[in-house]
């Protein structure tokens, strides 16, 4: 057998970078919703992004924002919020902005 | 160099395999009980309790946590040992799959025992033979001290850098589970000698507090084809590496089975009984006594089902006349037993001789003398041309 195939992985497991290759789909593309952030509410406690499930939460030094490229718009960061600062509107909002 | 002479007791194979865990020192323990082998947990935790065991015990809710617990642990660099049987093995199925995809090193005991759908508390293969696709290593023993044995192997195997897959050990529930035999258990400085070259072996990759590494994740397309692939040869390697441990566990305890099969008289022998785990005791013994009456026979003992040893296999039984295998569980699809099932699609290197597939020892129903005796003549007259019956239920024709 001829191994055309150049390894993605150094590992013998599929292990990789979280920070880079674990957002490798673009699942942005899914959203009917997006978080968007009170930054007065916000006290950077990071339970919005601990519990994103495609850990898209970018650490933005005082507080976070989701990287919109992957973010498919679950809305979990919004319901662990505990102090509501994440609202979920409708991509129909946005729609001017292409 | 030799190991010293280990301290002789006379203990059930549960409590066995506790000590075989015990001895390659674990970091993680986390099992939850189901007959036939809760005494594995039970020991276990009285050697933790007692000091002798410093490991993480984990109580768990059940097998499909017991199992996730050690998987995660073991790709956090831990040495782990779990076990199970029947419904707790079918409990964990996904998680063994995880297990194996990961690459986890994990070592586990499988006490065999029947399956769901018929509630029979009793032994048969059928739990391993149900997770033989998880990508698992499987090895099944004959005896207590060979648990033991095999145990210690199984994490020079299941760790070593050039395999890193879990390892299940197979053995006999209710037979092996509560049989006490005389088993020697090694100096524990003896086993950490025999595992020290693992510490001279490149690091594999492990999760790491504050570097956001991933494992298992994001296996699209490519991603998963390589990662499958790998897995794959990673079996086909097991092989020979389950031969070189073997044989390098002889040379230092002065102990070794065969590796991946036992052959037992073959060399001469012009048929061959396929046989695996406790039933191949009493396999050997009617070999003895056939043998005293001039028929050419030998025994194979199946000690690696996962990876299927196909060239060792294939080795052992060109130029025979006929083989019979002795299954002690069921394909669901196939007429055949799984073992010979497996076993026929060698035939073409074998060499088109009847294969007789029996079904036996189902159910804590022994696999007893005057049935392998009936396995052998049959396959004897097979071997001279004599029609023959494909499968037998040995039970259902008494």
């Amino acid at each position: 057998m001829v191994i055309k195939h150049k390894n993605i992985f150094k590992t013998e497991s599929a292990w990789s970078n979280a920070d880079d290759l674990l957002l490798c789909l673009d699942t942005g593309s899914w959203r009917t919703e997006r978080p968007v952030l009170d930054k007065e509410k916000c006290n950077y406690c990071g339970l919005c992004a601990l519990f994103c499930p495609p850990q898209c939460m970018k650490d933005m030094g005082d507080h976070f924002l989701p990287d919109l490229a992957y973010c498919k718009g679950c809305g979990i960061c919004a319901q662990e919020c505990p102090r509501d600062a994440i609202a979920m509107v409708s991509e129909g909002e946005f729609a001017d902005e292409g | 160099m030799k190991a010293k002479k280990g301290q002789v007791r006379v203990i059930t194979g549960n409590a066995v395999a506790a000590y075989g865990a015990m001895v390659c020192r674990p970091e993680v323990v986390a099992i939850y009980p189901i007959t036939p082998q809760s005494e594995i947990a039970e020991q276990l935790a009285t050697f933790h309790a007692g000091g002798i065991l410093d490991a993480e015990m984990v109580e768990v809710e059940g097998e499909n946590s017991s199992m996730n617990v050690v998987c995660a642990a073991s790709i956090a660099g831990a040495r782990t040992f779990t076990a199970s049987s029947s419904y707790g093995l079918v409990f964990m199925y996904d998680a063994l799959q995880e297990a194996s995809g990961f690459r986890a090193p994990v070592v586990m005991v499988n006490a065999n025992r029947e399956t769901p759908g018929i509630h029979a508390v009793s032994s048969g293969q059928q739990d391993m033979i149900s997770a033989r696709d998880t990508g698992w290593v499987q090895i099944i023993v004959e005896n207590d001290q060979e648990i033991l044995d095999q145990i210690i192997m199984a994490f020079r195997l299941a760790e070593d850098y050039d395999i890193q897959l879990p390892v299940m050990v197979n053995y006999d529930g209710f037979y092996l589970s509560y049989l006490a035999e005389a088993v020697e258990i090694p100096v524990i400085e003896d086993v950490d000698n025999f595992l020290e070259p693992l510490k001279h072996q490149p690091e594999r990759q492990k999760l790491v507090p504050g570097v956001s590494m991933g494992c298992g994740t994001h296996g699209m397309e490519m991603g998963y084809v390589e990662a499958r692939y790998k897995h794959c040869q990673a079996l086909e390697r097991v092989k020979n590496k389950v031969d070189e441990i073997d044989k390098e566990f002889g040379e230092y305890f002065g102990r070794s089975y065969g590796g991946q099969i036992e052959e037992y008289q073959t060399k001469d022998a012009e048929i061959v009984v396929l046989a695996s785990g406790s039933a191949a005791g009493t396999v050997r013994t009617v070999v003895d006594a056939k043998r005293a009456e001039g028929v050419k026979v030998g025994m194979v003992k199946l000690r690696l089902f996962r990876p299927f040893p196909a060239e060792r296999l294939i080795d052992a039984l060109k130029g025979k006349k006929a083989v019979g295998v002795i299954d002690r569980s069921l394909c669901f699809g196939w007429k055949y037993g799984p073992i010979c099932m497996e076993l026929k699609t060698l035939a073409v290197n074998i060499g088109s001789i009847p294969i007789l597939s029996y079904i036996d020892g189902l159910a804590n129903l022994d696999v007893n003398v005057p049935h392998i005796e009936r396995v052998i003549d049959e396959v004897n007259a097979a071997a001279q041309g004599k029609p023959y019956q494909e499968v037998t239920w040995i039970p259902m024709e008494e």
